[in-house]
């Protein structure tokens, strides 16, 4: 059972999948996915302690030998993040009970959570795999889902934004085959450990670049990089709340995942960095979309919209990290993988519970909420708080690393930028808060707090957001080794 | 020669940009996303071509006399081509349900005239 753990966790969801549509009635469904979640959550757990304990897991498929077979593998980073999509599906699986039967009809929701653990299915495969092109049918395993899943929300505009995601995803996705191609035919393999031993060989071709390059955008594209994110805040603002909460905190997380993956275990951090300049692209552009986004977000009177934008701009402090391509800065970019999730986790989930109570997430419509849904609003609070950067919360912590990062590398300017970001998400958060807490309104006065079902797991992700922003041993522990084990100085 | 030795990789650059400027200039849903499969198809032929070995003949085991020296051409694109072709027949039916339901909810397939009033 142990030594077959590390295709179990893919492969359990995607059987299971099929067995959520078939059952048929929506709660045998939410079953279904309940147990696909937790069987996800145990085994990454799981596989993160005997990674942490044991070193690298590998898996030959079919007992066929790397590199002719697909080789599962496992090192700290995947680990982490396969823990970070089951603790998130865990965690929206109980929540989406109550939202979803409010948000979608009844006979679509044991589709909607076949499609969910299919999601989840393709981020954990994306994941786990060490084969390039396996990363590219798991890609579009989760993305063809989350459409659908996107699609389901209520307001016609779902199907808008669900098309245009699903035309960006699929260009995103076509670049990444053309890359995968372009490496195969230089060096006949497809697994990635393989790929990293047979590129610098071929290094020098042009055809390498040209993959790199494709690699390049395919990703970014993928994690909404700007300004390759125009996709997404159509997407997380008129998706169902429940996929909001599990696209926001895990879809473009696994794709970071990607471009460490491909850039520093595939092509190498000295390829990457070096000859191709990589810093050189993602460093301004992390540095705009912190300052641009958050400038939008603030700006925006739909809630859900305003944290999508922020989003955006989360994702340019990670890549921002990576772009540092220190120990350091690849270490702040993975622990705020893991921090950006629990926050954007909680604050759509908070959401969620306004959308279940009033029917709307407009700035407008929400006066007087912080005395109507007190625990709601709190929860609110307390993510914002994260997302600014404040003491104690998993927010300080990534900003900590990212700034020391920074400085050791003498860009005090980045860090300047930084601790810009921050001023803007206060602007944007409060921009809430002063809505909710010091306006009086008639209409929500009758407005009761969200159902407990709702409101447990969101506290779930608020108490994981200072527990981890107190004590974060554990989470800067591994992000430091996953970054040491990606830039090769692992010992 | 050389040119025209790389008579299929030109024609994938050709299908490739076609699709590309399909995609991005069109404003009918529906062209849109043949523009993605002419996109996608470009990429099939350019995994179909990379395959092909001069002189190999189809993978399959030949057994007897002289059966060292025969050339095989490479499987393993075209297997992995499969898997993209599903990919992308799964991806234009789900892109033309979301068309129909577009359609049904808006009146139109066209995109400058999908118009929703800002919230």
């Amino acid at each position: 059972m142990t030594e077959h753990l590390l295709v179990l966790v893919v492969a359990v969801p995607l059987i299971l999948a099929p067995v959520a549509a078939i059952v048929g009635r929506t709660g045998a469904a939410w079953i279904v996915a309940w147990v696909a979640s937790w069987w996800a959550f145990g085994a990454s757990v799981a596989l993160l302690r005997q990674v942490w304990e044991g070193g690298t897991i590998r898996y030959f498929l079919g007992g066929w030998a790397a590199p002719y077979g697909i080789e599962y593998r496992l090192d700290l980073a995947n680990a982490f993040v396969i823990l970070i999509v089951g603790t998130v599906a865990a965690v929206v699986i109980p929540y989406a009970r109550t939202s979803v039967a409010k948000e979608i009809e009844e006979d679509r929701g044991a589709l909607f959570y076949a499609a969910f653990i299919l999601c989840m299915t393709g981020l954990l495969g994306i994941a786990v795999t060490g084969d390039v092109f396996n990363v590219f049918v798991f890609l579009e395993i989760s993305s063809l889902s989350a459409y659908a899943l996107i699609a389901l929300g209520n307001d016609r505009r779902a199907l808008t934004a669900s098309y245009q995601y699903l035309i960006m995803g699929s260009v995103g996705a076509t670049f990444i085959v053309i890359g995968i191609g372009l490496v195969y035919v230089m060096t006949g393999t497809l697994n990635m450990v393989d790929l990293a031993e047979r590129l610098p060989a071929v290094a020098d071709t042009r055809t390498i670049p040209v993959a790199f390059t494709f690699f390049t955008v395919g990703i970014t594209l993928k994690l909404a990089l700007f300004p390759l994110h125009l996709w997404l805040p159509n997407a997380y603002t008129y998706a169902p709340s429940a996929v909001t909460a599990f696209i926001a905190s895990t879809a473009t997380k696994v794709a970071v995942y990607l471009l460490l993956r491909f850039f520093f275990t595939i092509f190498g951090a000295s390829f990457s960095f070096d000859e191709m300049q990589l810093d050189l692209v993602l460093m301004p552009l992390a540095l705009i979309a912190i300052l641009a986004m958050s400038l939008v977000a603030i700006y925006q009177q739909n809630v859900k919209r305003l944290l999508a934008y922020s989003s955006v701009a989360q994702i340019g402090y990670m890549v921002l990290g990576i772009s540092l391509a220190s120990v350091l800065g690849v270490t702040a970019g993975i622990l705020h993988l893991f921090n950006h999730a629990l926050m954007k986790g909680a604050l759509f989930m908070a959401m969620g519970c306004v959308m279940y109570r009033i029917g709307s997430v407009h700035v407008d419509r929400m006066a007087g909420l912080g005395r109507a849904m007190p625990w709601t609003m709190a929860a609110f609070v307390a993510g914002g708080l994260s997302i600014i950067g404040v003491p104690l919360t998993v927010g300080f912590v990534s900003k900590w690393y990212l700034v020391q990062a920074a400085l050791e590398q003498g860009l005090w300017p980045v860090a300047v930028v930084v601790l810009i970001g921050s001023l803007l998400a206060l602007m944007y958060v409060w921009k809430v808060v002063e809505v909710a807490y010091f306006r009086q309104s008639d209409p929500n006065a009758g407005i009761r707090e969200a159902p407990l079902t709702l409101l447990v797991p969101t506290w779930v992700l608020v108490a994981a957001n200072f527990y981890f922003g107190i004590d974060a041993s554990v989470t800067a522990g591994i992000a430091t080794r996953a970054a040491e084990v990606l830039l090769g100085v692992a010992p | 020669m050389i040119a025209l030795g790389h008579f299929n990789y030109w024609a994938v650059v050709v299908l490739m940009m076609v699709g590309f400027y399909t995609l991005i200039a069109r404003g009918n849903l529906v062209k849109k996303l043949i523009g993605l499969n002419i996109f996608q198809t470009s990429v099939f032929l350019l995994y179909i071509s990379m395959g092909k070995i001069v002189g190999g003949t189809a993978p399959i085991l030949v057994e007897g006399e002289g059966a060292e020296d025969v050339l095989y051409s490479n499987p393993i694109p075209h297997v992995l081509i499969l898997t993209a072709i599903v990919v992308g027949v799964a991806t234009t039916a789900l892109g033309l349900s979301l068309v129909v339901r577009i359609k049904e909810a808006y009146g139109t397939v066209e995109e400058d005239e999908i118009r929703d009033d800002a919230l």
